[in-house]
């Protein structure tokens, strides 16, 4: 009797499992379709390598907020990602249960829930205005505001999880701690630290509202970093807006690539990393 | 080991311990700048209204009246309905994928999983609009209000645009972020646990049950919050679909209003400055309840730690 | 192994940074050309997103002939817009809703001119099955529907407006913007000019605190608000209304006539109307037999001493072009004209922004 309620309870557990993962691919089916039915008209190579045109001209593309958007991103993750592993390495290597770690765990949970758009207004304030112009710098920092505090605590999760037995091992042969952090810990962690920054690049990736207020936005190129700089959110944002199909179209083709941008950027990193993960 | 050996490796430790402090250190000070920041923007509305301005429900831009109350509402329940069907969901996809899919399987499905991460949110908004607020007006809401309308949380004229499409978008939205993270942290639980609980008699449900979750426990619930955070903050595809209404009502059929959707919409409009304040001070409250409810959660965790060992590593 | 791949990585984001640098070398700012009109100029400008489509086309237009001249302008919000200009951070902005004195007082560049570029109009739309495409609402009507006080399209005083027109027992959902807009503002603003109700409980802004109705995040909101709903009401730019085929109601204008909303009944407003110096006005509700009373002005906002003669030539020689030879475009993409009685005056203000007290144009 037990036994068989036993395999019921299994057997009941195992279909709701199955079930949540086929209720957790419904919408992600439903809103690629429809991104994919209303982008990839409009998706052609001109997109790729042409400035955006006016309305109504043809041929117009987003050659421009592509690169855009990927030097962005790039700056964002060449501060967010470091500062964040290594303030993570310090809550899980160094010192788990003191004040300071505790309230370094407390800044970065609030710091996740800061809306996007007050980051942009900050940083509008602390550099824009004193600059004196948009930049690319002031976008790419605003990202890094958003990622830092997602990666500190994907990676501090993923590092927590590396086995004590693991460190002992590095220790007992005579390795240094930095050594052993950095040379065993790290790479045993290393999946789960590039799916958390994943994450939080695809993330900052879409924002729009921190960039309205930081990079502006550009409809040539920008010839330096300290120019206002066009990225696909703002473009797509632009165009959603405004009253006209062709637009909608470029926007929705837009979107598209987005997604395929943040795809291929998830790829390229397991591609790059998985030689180095246990 | 030489001597020289000793001196650098040392060094390298202090080095190592070094960085990492400063950067630990630079979290706090970069939450203490945005709070200061933010503070200091939102000062001219804290003085005018004072403690009125969390517990005053009319937020009126043109008789310079503003309350945060609705947008507060709003919010909080929006992101707890996500959170209460995006976590057991997101949970499940992490369990099947980890304990009970096939690998190549697992493989493809765990990157559709991630995929949603790498939607737009305005993408998800236009669909909410176009999709998921027809079919809730249509089929859900109805149905709901036929066997459920009892409960006042369902009852109401179905619009489609309102708290439950707000709640069932954030769901959608975060649960990448909980199934990512959660299933990591499984996958990390070792081999020899799941074969001990086994070995026992255990089923698969109880070995999951006994030897899996209690030993990712922290890391799910590290899931769940970057999860709620991204509720919280979360703007485009939330206005896009919550009606936009600055109301407390009991349904969540009704429209309401969130306190990131009033922050995006209005602040490039707003034309005076004690608006643009009040506005920040908005910001400053959702940064406070983001603190609040960080605290209640890591208290859970730390009772919930405390009770059979889990979380921690052999 | 590692390594290798890292380097490839590199090598592939260096191209990417170089890409970007591609094809802007030869713009080289400030090279001494001894002519002022030959000189490059880049100009920066962000504000109302309602003349961002216009702006973008006269400004590739405009380059066709002065590829010397880059202008960026991107649409971030009137709001957005006037508090980029005050701080300096923009060489120009674009608003819908004109700046407030206390507004004009704070900017850190001394006073900013309001240079009408365009005009625009606000359609009302709505959902109601078996409806004709040009129902008639009387302003009070209007009035009433969004405060809430008319509830159902059965509403006798709708029916007196539409003899033989036989509306459903349907009830009536307001939808509206959500996010400031220039649109909300000339809306709030007509309501506020024909109904006293109006203008003592909500008044006008960019943003309302609405008695009634659904809130949709900009255009595409408020119309798929609008198509999902049956039995909707709500207010669009008309070029949106046109552009997705949405049903559109007549309006009553001061002299008591039917005026559908058009770009000849948009403009007529704006040559009807009384426009005092500054040019910060209102134009709803204008007189004129063919105005249509839901109308409203896209100003430039540009400093009158301008700091850099280069940009500032530039900025009033491209201003200048697009109110005059620019307006050509302007019917393509559903904008009115601004009526040619306007544009001579608007000359005269463009020719009063000095560079050291000297005028950019003559």
């Amino acid at each position: 009797m037990n036994e068989y309620f036993r395999k019921y309870k299994n057997l009941m557990m195992l279909t709701v499992f199955i079930g949540a993962t086929i209720i957790a691919l419904i919408p992600l089916f439903g809103v690629l379709g429809y991104v994919v039915k209303n982008g990839l008209s409009a998706l052609n190579l001109q997109f790729f390598v042409n400035l955006p045109k006016a309305m109504g001209l043809p041929g117009g593309g987003m050659a421009n907020a592509i690169a855009g958007t990927l030097i962005m991103v790039l700056i964002a993750s060449a501060l967010g990602i470091p500062i964040g592993i290594l303030a993570a390495i310090y809550l899980t290597e160094y010192d788990r249960h003191s004040w300071l770690s505790t309230g370094v765990r407390f800044a970065t949970d609030v710091l996740t829930g800061i809306p996007s758009i007050i980051v942009g207004i900050v940083i509008y304030t602390a550099v824009v205005l004193r600059m004196g112009n948009f930049s690319a710098l002031a976008g790419g920092l605003s990202l890094a505001v958003i990622m830092i505090p997602l990666i500190i605590r994907s990676t501090e999760e993923m590092l927590k999880l590396v086995s004590h037995s693991i460190r002992e091992a590095g220790f007992a042969l005579g390795i240094s701690k930095a050594k052993t952090i950095l040379k065993i810990v790290l790479p045993t962690a290393a999946k789960g630290i590039i799916t958390g920054a994943m994450l939080a690049v695809a993330r900052v990736a879409g924002e729009t509202a921190p960039l309205l207020f930081t990079a502006l936005g550009n409809q040539y190129w920008s010839r330096s970093l300290n120019e206002p700089t066009a990225s696909l959110p703002v473009q797509i944002f632009q165009y959603a807006t405004s009253p006209y199909k062709e637009w909608h179209q470029l926007a929705w083709a837009g979107s598209l690539v987005l997604i395929l941008m943040v795809i291929t950027l998830n790829l390229v990193a397991r591609y790059a990393f998985r030689s180095r993960s246990i | 080991m030489s001597k020289k050996r000793i001196l650098t490796t040392s060094m390298g430790d202090q080095t190592l311990r070094l960085l990492t402090l400063l950067m630990a250190v630079s979290v706090l000070v970069l939450m203490a700048w945005m709070g200061w920041q933010m503070f200091d923007a939102a000062r001219p509305s804290i003085q005018k209204f004072g403690l009125s301005f969390i517990t005053n429900r009319v937020w009126d831009p043109v008789k310079e009246q503003f309350g945060a109350l609705p947008f507060i509402y709003g919010t909080l329940v929006t992101s707890l309905l996500a959170l209460l069907l995006a976590a057991p969901i997101g949970l499940g996809v992490a369990i099947f994928l980890n304990e009970m899919a096939e690998s190549k399987f697992r493989a493809v499905v765990g990157f559709l999983v991630e995929m949603l991460a790498a939607i737009p949110s305005v993408v998800y908004g236009l669909w909410g609009i176009f999709v998921l607020a027809p079919w809730l007006r249509e089929t859900v809401e109805p149905g709901l209000a036929k066997w459920l309308g009892f409960i006042p949380l369902f009852q109401g004229t179905p619009v489609g645009f309102g708290m439950l499409a707000g709640g069932l978008i954030l769901a959608v939205m975060i649960l990448p972020t909980i199934a990512a993270i959660s299933r990591e942290v499984m996958a990390a639980v070792p081999n020899m646990q799941r074969e001990a609980a086994l070995a026992l008699g255990a089923t698969k449900w109880e070995m999951i049950r006994v030897a899996v979750l209690p030993y990712a426990k922290s890391g799910i619930m590290g899931g769940i919050m970057l999860g709620l955070g991204r509720a919280l903050g979360e703007t485009m595809a939330v206005t896009m679909v919550i009606g936009n209404r600055p109301d407390i009502l009991p349904s969540l059929f009704a429209p309401a209003y969130s306190m990131a959707a009033v922050i995006a919409n209005e602040f490039t409009e707003a034309t005076y400055d004690l608006y643009l304040s009040a506005l920040v001070e908005i910001g400053l409250i959702l940064f406070g309840i983001t603190l609040v409810l960080n605290f209640f959660a890591r208290l859970l965790v730390w009772s919930v730690a405390r009770g059979p060992k889990g979380g921690n590593v052999v | 192994m590692f390594r290798k791949k890292g380097r490839l990585l590199a090598h592939v984001l260096t191209a990417v940074l170089m890409l970007s640098f591609v094809g802007c070398g030869e713009k080289n700012p400030g090279t001494p050309t001894g002519q002022g009109q030959a000189e490059t100029a880049n100009l920066t400008g962000s504000g109302s997103s309602f003349v961002y489509p216009l702006l973008n086309q006269q400004i590739e237009e405009y380059r066709k002939g002065n590829s010397n001249i880059t202008i960026n302008y991107q649409s971030s919000g009137s709001g957005a817009g006037i508090k980029q200009v005050s701080e300096q951070t923009i060489d120009f902005g674009a608003t819908d809703g004109p700046m407030t004195d206390e507004q004009l007082k704070a900017t850190k560049g001394g006073q900013l001119l309001h240079i009408p570029l365009t005009l625009g109009a606000v359609a009302v739309t709505y959902n109601v099955p078996n409806a004709p495409k040009e129902l008639k609402i009387a302003p009070t009507v209007l009035a009433d529907i969004f405060l809430g006080k008319i509830t159902n399209w059965n509403d006798q005083q709708i029916a007196n407006d539409n003899p033989g027109v036989s509306l459903p027992d349907s009830k009536i959902t307001v939808a509206h913007r959500s996010d400031g807009s220039g649109t909300t503002y000339i809306f709030s603003d007509y309501l506020s000019s024909i109904s006293p109700e109006w203008l003592s409980k909500v008044g006008k802004g960019t943003s309302l605190n609405w008695p009634a109705g659904l809130g949709g995040k900009g255009n595409a909101g408020v119309a798929g608000v609008i198509q999902q709903t049956s039995g909707s009401i709500g207010y669009l730019e008309l070029a949106y209304a046109v552009q997705n085929n949405l049903p559109y109601a007549m309006m009553k204008n001061k002299e008591g006539k039917w005026v559908p909303p058009s770009l000849q009944t948009t403009s007529a407003a704006a040559a009807a109307a009384t426009i005092p110096d500054d040019m910060r006005v209102s134009i709803v509700n204008a007189p004129g037999a063919d105005a249509y009373p839901i109308a409203g002005f896209s100003w430039a906002l540009i400093y009158k001493d301008q700091t850099d003669k280069a940009k500032g030539t530039a900025l009033v020689n491209f201003i200048n072009w697009s109110i005059h030879d620019g307006q050509a475009l302007s019917e393509g993409l559903h904008y009115a004209k601004l009526p040619a009685s306007l544009v001579s005056r608007e000359e005269e203000m463009l020719k009063s922004i000095t560079f050291q007290g000297e005028p950019l144009i003559k």
